[in-house]
């Protein structure tokens, strides 16, 4: 997704062209071609499968390539795209890489460690790590509220709901 | 009637009272938090369903449903930024009525009128519901599969400004919804195993709405404070109220059968009411400065709207609202045959639902006239904590679906995706409605072939299927016919002035 790190460039004169579009069209293509070459290496269904396996993935590789094809043109003559707006979006500024990243990180290093330490831990340390990521700066304050939910999520799930969360590293002790 | 009242004695148990008054509360929580949405709620909560009953978690979900309506519209009053499209028109005119010291009236005119309009939509329901159900019932496959058509074609070509980001997220969600072997092979699942049953449609959603709405948001997080309005108990003034009644009531009527049409959506209906009430108003110069008639019709048709859409959800199974989708995941994560035959196979759950839209929307007026200035409060939680929590149990909903680290990492992909589709204006709801209408499209269509043995012609053999086919003709050449139009009158620029935006969206 290297698409997702170009700035958004705020709204200016629509002779501009929008040129991580073409990074987008690129991905659709590349993911439609990959569609129709998965589609390609299916057999021919069972006798009573009267809609072939690869039928509906060929159509669908089609449309990915089209409109990617499509977007690019698009792209070309001008067309920009209209990024979605909310309550705590403020789209005056450029995107903000650095947060992004952190909490990208943070999501990576959870799912890294969770099989090892289990939720309890990693789940306090994902709510801190994004806390920080989003500017917040009162790190024992962050931790112990990431604990707190965490910890209580774990056996909210495991004997509130009877979902038992494996419990990692910390197996036995909670 | 029997069923109805069945439904009430399933709905008004101590047990499922207390879920209804769970979900009307989280609903409007999470209505009035900034950035986080019903749709987003109820894919955060899809684990729930795994161990409370089927009865329990649908009347919870509806509350979060009708509460997230009333939530948004007081975020949209008092804070100027409309969280959906649909609240638009509450924002223009709520918010200038808010700055002009009528934040109490607007919150009361667009609460009431949203209960009015709930109350009279949801027993129009009852009606409807299942009428068009007992009807579709009748329909073979070829109709049915028409039908599907015609609600991925509507939902993705209909809403939303732009038709080509509507297609490119439809094929998006018809990608994600092949992977699997469901046809007997491997369909794009890399060799992986844990592929094979497919992308979990939870992990899905959670992905989209929460991770990717949360990466949005932090990229672009507004570093200044917005500026709140403060507001006291909400009340109307005799004169309110002799303003406010007919509007409830029109926006009543265009909000309910433009939710129940396989389309959806409630932007057209809030816009058309809008529009009504301005050209009907005796104090036309109001408008724009803070009219409570335009507040309170498109409230009423916001929510009519949003009780209309159950119909095809329930009736035909066919979601046309992002929160009305998971409402339709969690249905099918009970194992429930979605689809026509849903009200026949289990009246008691379509009902008790039914029944407690009431129930949810009278508790809904009763917590939110008395405790606004409380859900206000909302509004000034610490950023940080909001997303951090957000994307705390967006990991937690993904992980506890299968305690897979590896769900987590496509949480984190299809997360990045949302992200981008935010970032190039592209819809989110027709990939999710592609995710789950996708493999079910081609199972109507292999059942369709199978019954006449491979004759394609069966598709068009019947007259609801036509008719249907000749609909989406018909929209068809009316985008055609349109974006010619549009071309003739010159290249279309940028237009940022809200008023501009809001005639096209009138005249659409």
């Amino acid at each position: 997704m290297s698409t997702t790190t170009t700035p958004t460039t705020t709204p200016v004169a629509p002779t501009l062209v929008d040129r991580a579009q073409y990074g987008l069209a690129a991905f659709l293509v590349v993911v439609g071609t990959y569609v129709g070459y998965d589609a390609w290496t299916l057999e021919a269904g069972f006798s009573d499968q009267p809609v072939q396996p690869y039928a509906i993935p060929y159509v669908v590789a089609a449309g990915l390539v089209v409109l990617g094809l499509l977007l690019a043109v698009a792209t070309a003559r001008g067309d920009r795209p209209e990024a979605e707006d909310g309550e705590d979006v403020d789209l005056s500024q450029g995107t903000d890489v650095r947060t992004v990243a952190l909490l990208a990180g943070v999501l990576v290093a959870n799912i890294a460690l969770i099989d090892l330490l289990g939720w309890a831990i990693t789940g306090a340390l994902l709510f801190a790590g994004a806390a920080f990521a989003l500017g917040s700066r009162t790190w024992v304050r962050d931790l112990a509220v990431g604990t707190a939910l965490s910890v209580a999520t774990w056996y909210g799930f495991y004997v509130g709901l009877g979902i038992p969360i494996p419990a990692g590293v910390l197996d036995g002790v909670l | 009637m029997d069923l109805l009242l069945d439904g009430f004695q399933t709905a008004l148990t101590p047990g499922n009272l207390l879920f209804a008054a769970i979900g009307v509360l989280l609903g409007t929580a999470v209505g009035v938090l900034p950035g986080i949405g019903p749709a987003m709620t109820l894919a955060l909560l899809l684990p729930v369903t795994y161990t409370v009953g089927a009865d329990s978690a649908i009347i919870m979900f509806a509350g979060i449903y009708y509460g997230g309506m009333y939530g948004g519209s007081t975020t949209s009053i008092l804070l100027n930024t409309p969280g959906e499209s649909s609240s638009v028109i509450t924002a223009i005119e709520g918010n200038k009525m808010a700055k002009a010291g009528r934040a109490a009236q607007a919150l009361a005119t667009a609460a009431i009128g949203s209960f009015v309009a709930g109350t009279i939509a949801t027993v129009a329901l009852w009606i409807v519901a299942p009428t068009v159900a007992d009807l579709v019932v009748t329909l073979g496959s070829p109709s049915y599969f028409a039908l599907m058509l015609l609600a991925l074609f509507a939902v993705t070509a209909v809403l939303g400004a732009s038709k080509l980001r509507g297609f490119i997220a439809l094929f998006l969600g018809l990608t994600i919804g092949l992977v699997g072997t469901s046809t007997g092979q491997a369909r794009l699942t890399f060799g992986n195993p844990l592929l094979a049953d497919g992308i979990d449609i939870v992990v899905v959603a959670v992905a989209v709405f929460a991770i990717g709405e949360a990466l949005w948001v932090a990229a672009h997080l507004r570093r200044k404070p917005l500026e709140i309005i403060p507001v006291g108990q909400p009340w109307m003034s005799r004169e309110d109220w002799r303003r406010s009644w007919k509007p409830w009531l029109r926006g009543t009527a265009y909000g309910f059968p433009f939710g129940a049409l396989p389309a959806g959506g409630a932007e057209i209906p809030t816009f058309l009411s809008y529009a009504t009430e301005k050209k009907l108003s005796k104090h036309p110069e109001e408008f724009g400065h803070g009219a409570i008639e335009g507040v309170a019709g498109p409230e009423a048709a916001n929510n009519a709207s949003a009780a209309g859409t159950l119909v095809p959800l329930l009736a035909l199974g066919l979601p046309t609202t992002a929160t009305a989708a998971i409402m339709l995941v969690a249905l099918q994560g009970y194992g429930f045959n979605t689809g026509p035959t849903l009200m026949d196979e289990h009246p008691d759950l379509v009902w008790a639902l039914l029944a407690s839209l009431l129930v949810a929307n009278c508790l809904l007026l009763l917590i939110n006239l008395p405790m606004a200035p409380i859900w206000a409060r909302l509004l000034r939680i610490p950023r940080p904590y909001l997303y951090a929590g957000i994307l705390f149990f967006a990991s937690l909903g993904a992980y506890s679906v299968n305690f897979q680290a590896f769900d987590l990492a496509l949480l984190l992909a299809i997360g990045l995706l949302g992200f981008a589709m935010r970032r190039f204006g592209i819809p989110v709801l027709p990939l999710i409605i592609g995710v789950i209408l996708g493999p079910k499209l081609e199972e109507q269509l292999g059942t369709a072939l199978k019954i006449s043995q491979g004759d394609v012609s069966t598709l068009w053999s019947e007259p609801v299927a036509v008719a249907v086919y000749a609909v989406m003709a018909l929209l068809l050449l009316a985008m055609a016919v349109a974006g010619l139009r549009g071309r003739d009158s010159g290249p279309a620029g940028p237009t940022d002035t809200r008023g501009s935006d809001e005639r096209e969206l009138v005249e659409r």
